[in-house]
């Protein structure tokens, strides 16, 4: 059983991702992890999929004239923090926008061991907005990141908050 | 109305004395500008250009709505107790484009004075008109919506018109 990334890029229309999962179905593929998300008027899909296919014939399979395809073979891989081992943050970040703000904010995060788990940005008119979803090790002093963070944002013009993730567990 | 980013909206709004002539009028736009705006349920002071403590809000119209203390403005309002929180999804006037859900108190009760008068006010609030009050305290403080955002997967674009 082989474990491919899949990418799907085309433009928005309904249907796309019902023909893209069709045809996955019909190989006998299954999809374990998706995200699916319109950037400027395009579909951006990736996806996870297991199956008996390689990554070479799946990416045959779901070709169509309008959708750029690729598929990649990968290897499971196991989370980079043991199980209990990391903190859960939220991190935002508006203001105007400008080229840099991605890279310079998480620079600041890697230096510390921090790992972006998830990551989403908008631009719409002149606010620019970055919210993630981000992992720290235990040992971080998360207090003097936060003053780098803050400085990092004074310097981008951008307001910056970090706080922990306030799960509810029911 | 200001839109983000502008930093006026970042900026930790100025007490005001209730009874001073040009807070008087300050109040007066900001419900005037929230009566010009149908689809806003509530404003604050800092989102016309005014770095003062003063917030708006009217809930009656709001489908959901529940009980509602009117079409008022508060000066100097003041968060004094919250309970029952829950997630909703929110926009702002200030912010086109873009909702989240967020995490707020769906019962609070919030001190503040009237605007001329001067009078004290307390006002007990649920639902819609308690988030609304909640989120235009946030502008008081320098704060919007996106930072409450409790995680990626929970900022959205806004398909409809603003709740807040």
């Amino acid at each position: 059983m082989g474990l491919s990334a899949v990418t799907v890029l085309g433009v928005d229309r309904p249907g796309v991702i019902a023909a893209v999962t069709g045809s996955l179905a019909d190989c006998g593929a299954n999809i374990q992890d998706s995200t699916m998300t319109l950037l400027g008027g395009h579909v951006a899909m990736m996806l996870l999929v297991s199956g008996e296919l390689d990554s070479a014939e799946l990416m045959k399979r779901l070709g169509a004239p309008d959708l750029v395809v690729t598929a990649s073979a990968i290897e499971a891989r196991r989370h980079f923090c043991e199980e209990g081992d990391g903190l859960g943050y939220v991190l935002t970040v508006h203001g105007p926008d400008r080229p840099g703000i991605i890279s310079a904010i998480s620079a600041v995060l890697a230096a510390d061991g921090g790992n972006i788990t998830g990551m989403s940005t908008r631009l719409t008119g002149r606010l620019y907005v970055l919210i993630a979803d981000v992992e720290l090790p235990k040992k971080v002093d998360v207090a003097a990141l936060m003053r780098r963070l803050a400085a990092v944002g004074a310097g981008l013009d951008s307001d910056i908050t970090f706080r922990p993730v306030e799960p509810d567990l029911l | 109305m200001l839109g983000a980013p502008h930093p006026l909206l970042s900026a930790v709004a100025e007490p005001v004395d209730p009874t001073a002539p040009e807070v008087v009028a300050a109040a007066a736009d900001l419900l005037a500008t929230l009566r010009r705006s149908p689809a806003t349920t509530g404003l604050a002071a800092p989102q016309i250009g005014l770095s003062l403590r003063l917030i708006a809000f009217d809930a009656r119209r709001h489908p959901r709505s529940r009980s509602w203390a009117g079409e008022l403005v508060v000066a100097n309002p003041r968060l004094a107790a919250a309970a029952h929180w829950d997630e909703g999804r929110e926009g702002c006037a200030s912010i086109i484009g873009l909702t989240a859900d967020v995490r707020r108190a769906t019962r609070i009760t919030v001190h503040g004075h009237l605007p001329g008068t001067g009078e004290a006010v307390t006002i007990e609030a649920d639902a819609i008109e308690a988030r609304c009050i909640q989120h235009q305290l946030d502008h008081l403080d320098g704060l919007l919506f996106l930072d409450r955002v409790p995680g990626v997967l929970s900022l959205h674009r806004r398909l409809h018109t603003c709740d807040a």
